[in-house]
């Protein structure tokens, strides 16, 4: 281990170390008077720590209804109780601190000590030493020889490692075709989400946008909250810039997508009216409604499935049939080049 | 003899004839650290680290992980009658309901983001300073180790309440794994036991959250803090501190205060904002379904630069043979991120194969004088800071009513552009105080003072410096570039000529820098 880097030597005429710097005294080790004021300081911040712990105590006996608030100037409202607890908590542990700290750096001696390093690499003769240690002890075992041993050792290794795997096997379900569907199919009415309504077509303005779900028996458990909400949107006809299959698919004016972005899975909750952009508040995802929720910026890469729409004998809002693609995120299995 | 000595006494005699510890208790209790405020930084992480367990340990006595659907009864009016997971609810009722609850919910959510910070922070000084060099690659890995587990454990934490915006945090990630290929949606439904969400997320988050991570952390910092013991800390460069010494003060009594005084500052500092500062208010958010999200919705800060670089990744999936591939999650959300935190707990190694260095480091360099590591340090940050600035992209647009479409693109660009013009200024910049250096060495400082000379000239004296800050700028190593030959004696190429070629000008760049002045120039120079 040389100071530096080899190359250091060929230096010439380093400049010389003179040594770490002369010792310098503090006023509290050369004037008692001002000993006595530092010692002073680091008592009267000890005190004050405890003045915190009974702020602390008085808020915490004191204001037993969480629900009070304070506004504060620039950070807004906080609940009185937790800014009291909060306030005394931090001046006793601050002050302890501030307390140890000052004590340390005035009061207690501030004399750089130097100690020596020791080089880590072992001497050679102990390296050469463990070596012969390990190769003797590992002969001693013999396992060269035990060719039997050797096998079955390997054997009932590798197979015990099974065990950790399968044994998580149970985790959950296989997906099977899972991702691929939901709960509409042909004839499911649209029910507006909240509410639980059929629609008519005469129930939508030119312009709005309704969040609808498939007619369940029950209420929706989540996981058909993560995979079957449907956005309905009704434009003018005119607008449309479709081809005549996906037109077909929306029924005067009405059209309806996936609400689950195909991009991460986050609701596609923005709708731009002017513009008929449909946003993701997550990655900024933007679908043109018009031409069937092309994707035409940010990082999703397939437009949001169209669901095919008509009205069934009653006059009601149904589907036509059930997704042609699976709706929400990519994965390895989807085959994105076939309808379902 | 004092009482209080002679009690002290039998306490020691008590655990040295059953342990013999008296030497070396007495070695490590004289034990030298060297001072300066850049090695606090370690200091909060672990800090922050004893908050997180104290403030965690009370919120596990009321929080409830489970799925299972309540209506809510609680304190809170305007969420009075919702239905909702138990998650969510405990956490309303520690909010409002225990007294000090919400404090310390804050207080843990506001040391889990100091935690990160002071890893980031304290990484950055052991880069920038070089302190990663052998012998202490080891603990270099291990700290990168940490900072990926908390990245992780701070996600988790901030994803129990089962809230909306953390739920859509988990949305997301599900989506993440799920796009891996070919086990991605298995591991997804091992993972959340079925489709997503399920009901079993949030009690396996926990056990991961309260047991696992915490009990790695415990492992690694041991470690992590024994190596540092071991190895003795690194020191800066300066008069009488050299590489085969250490300069500081002792353990005891200096260390003991200052260091168990920061911890209790530390502590402090986090209880006044866990009181004045609100934080994930997660009443305002409502319970979690994935029907419904909020705009603006932001991760916690050191998961924004993932979420910048998802947001800005270009929308490209490979659809063929009956299977999709989508590079537009996989690029930003796993393949960059393993490529840098690769890169960074190699760099150790990288740099000493570079230079061909196999020595033994204590001493730290200043970070200009190695430009080329400093100009690299820096790049990566405006990397991850282009990232971290598009992760707010959205919030960005409303505040200073711009277009999200342009900060999209300019992150784009510039995240492409950004960093290698960073590397280009911020190695200008070390050759310049390089220079600069050198010029005070040689020529004194500037006194201000101006002086007519009697021809009429002005000029301006220079002070010299004393002995000490001379030796402080003038006494960095000054290592060579290899040349390892393409073509032996005799004209024949060696082997692996390409190689050997490339190592050579990568080492010239690391070594680009301005000569320290010599102890020959100085003297020159008093003598003229």
């Amino acid at each position: 281990m040389s100071e530096n880097l080899e190359s250091d030597k060929e230096l010439s005429g380093k400049i010389p170390d003179p040594g770490i710097h002369p010792h310098v005294l503090r006023a509290a080790d050369v004037d008692p008077k001002a000993e006595k004021r530092a010692e002073k300081k680091v008592a009267i911040l000890f005190a004050l720590s405890g003045l915190g712990t009974l702020l602390f105590i008085w808020g915490f006996v004191g204001f037993t209804n969480n629900n009070s608030v304070v506004f504060l100037p620039i950070l807004g409202e906080v609940q009185t109780s937790q800014l009291i607890l909060g306030c005394g908590l931090g001046i006793a542990l601050l002050m302890i601190g501030l307390a140890a700290v000052q004590w340390a750096r005035q009061l207690m001696p501030d004399n750089e000590v130097i100690a020596q390093r020791h080089e880590f690499r072992s001497s050679d003769e102990a390296r050469a030493d463990f070596v012969s240690t390990v190769k003797e002890r590992a002969g001693s075992v013999q396992l060269g020889r035990r060719k039997l041993i050797k096998r079955s050792i390997g054997f009932s290794l590798g197979l015990i490692g099974i065990v950790p795997i399968l044994s998580l096997r149970d985790l959950g379900p296989l997906p099977r075709k899972q991702l691929e569907e939901t709960d509409w199919s042909k004839g499911i009415r649209l029910m507006t989400d909240p509410g639980k309504q059929p629609i008519k077509p005469e129930d939508l303005e030119v312009g709005s946008v309704v969040q609808v779900m498939p007619e369940l028996s029950g209420d929706a458990s989540l996981e058909q909250v993560a995979k079957d909400p449907v956005l309905l949107i009704r434009l003018r006809p005119a607008d449309f810039n479709l081809n005549a299959e996906r037109l077909s698919w929306t029924y005067n004016g009405i059209i309806a997508f996936s609400k689950i972005c195909s991009h991460m899975g986050c609701a596609v909750a923005l709708y731009e009216q002017q513009t008929h952009h449909l946003l993701c508040p997550c990655h900024q995802s933007t679908f043109d409604v018009t031409r069937a929720a092309k994707v035409i910026f940010g990082p999703a890469a397939r437009p949001l499935p169209q669901l095919p729409i008509t009205v069934d004998s009653d006059g009601f809002l149904v589907a036509a049939s059930g997704f042609l693609e699976p709706v929400g995120p990519s994965f390895w299995e989807r085959n994105s080049n076939k309808k379902i | 003899m004092k009482k209080s000595e002679k009690a002290a006494g039998s306490v020691a005699n008590f655990v040295d004839e059953r342990t013999g510890a008296a030497a070396w208790a007495k070695k490590n209790l004289t034990k030298v650290f060297p001072d300066h405020w850049s090695f606090m930084l370690g200091e909060v992480a672990l800090y922050s680290f004893i908050i997180l367990l104290l403030s965690g340990t009370f919120l596990t006595f009321w929080f409830n992980p489970s799925q299972n659907d309540v209506v809510y009864k609680g304190a809170y009016q305007p969420l009075s009658g919702i239905s909702m997971s138990e998650a969510y609810a405990s956490t309303l009722h520690i909010s409002f309901d225990i007294r000090g609850g919400l404090l310390m919910r804050q207080i843990h959510h506001w040391a889990a983001l100091i935690f990160v910070a002071a890893i980031i922070a304290h990484l950055l000084r052991v880069f920038f300073t070089g302190a990663f060099r052998k012998p202490r690659e080891l603990n270099w890995i291990i700290g990168v180790g940490l900072l990926t587990f908390a990245i992780v454990e701070g996600f988790l934490g901030y994803s129990l309440p089962d809230d909306l915006l953390s739920g859509t945090g988990i949305r997301i990630a599900e989506a993440i794994i799920q796009a891996i290929p070919v086990v991605g949606t298995y591991i997804a439904f091992f993972v959340f036991g079925g489709p997503f969400p399920g009901a079993v997320f949030i009690p396996r988050i926990y056990i991961v959250h309260v047991l696992l991570l915490p009990g790695l952390f415990l492992a690694l910092i041991t470690v992590h803090l024994m190596l540092v013991w071991y190895q003795k800390h690194t020191q800066y460069p300066g008069p009488g501190r050299t590489n085969k010494n250490v300069v500081g003060y002792p353990l005891m009594p200096v260390y003991m205060a200052k260091a168990g005084g920061f911890f209790f500052v530390v502590f402090g500092i986090t209880s006044l904002l866990g009181a004045l500062a609100s934080i994930n208010p997660i009443w305002l958010y409502g319970p979690y379904t994935p029907g419904q999200i909020s705009a603006g919705s932001q991760p916690d800060w050191y998961m924004g630069w993932l979420d910048g670089l998802v947001r800005m990744a270009p929308n490209i999936e490979t659809h063929a043979f009956g299977h999709t591939i989508s590079w537009n999650i996989l690029a930003p959300g796993v393949i960059i991120p393993g490529i840098l935190f690769t890169g960074m707990a190699l760099y150790p190694f990288i740099e000493s194969w570079l230079l061909n260095d196999k020595l033994e480091h204590h001493l730290l360099d200043r970070p200009r004088n190695n430009p080329n590591r400093t100009a690299l340090g820096a790049m990566s940050l405006a990397f991850i800071l282009v990232a971290l600035i598009n992760g707010g992209n959205d919030l960005i647009a409303t505040h200073f009513k711009s277009s999200i479409n342009d900060i999209m693109w300019f992150s784009r660009i510039g995240i492409l552009v950004i960093p290698p013009i960073t590397f280009v200024i911020t190695k200008r910049i070390c050759l310049a105080l390089q220079r600069k250096d050198r010029e005070i060495v040689l020529h004194g400082r500037e006194s201000g003072r101006l002086v007519m000379m009697p021809h009429g000239e002005f000029v301006e004296v220079h002070t010299p410096l004393d002995k000490y800050d001379t030796y402080k700028l003038a006494s960095h190593p000054q290592p060579k570039a290899l040349e390892i030959p393409t073509h032996d004696e005799s004209g024949v190429r060696v082997k692996r000529p390409l190689v050997n070629k490339l190592r050579n000008r990568l080492s010239r760049a690391a070594t680009e820098q301005v000569a320290a002045p010599s102890g020959d120039e100085l003297h020159e120079l008093e003598h003229h």
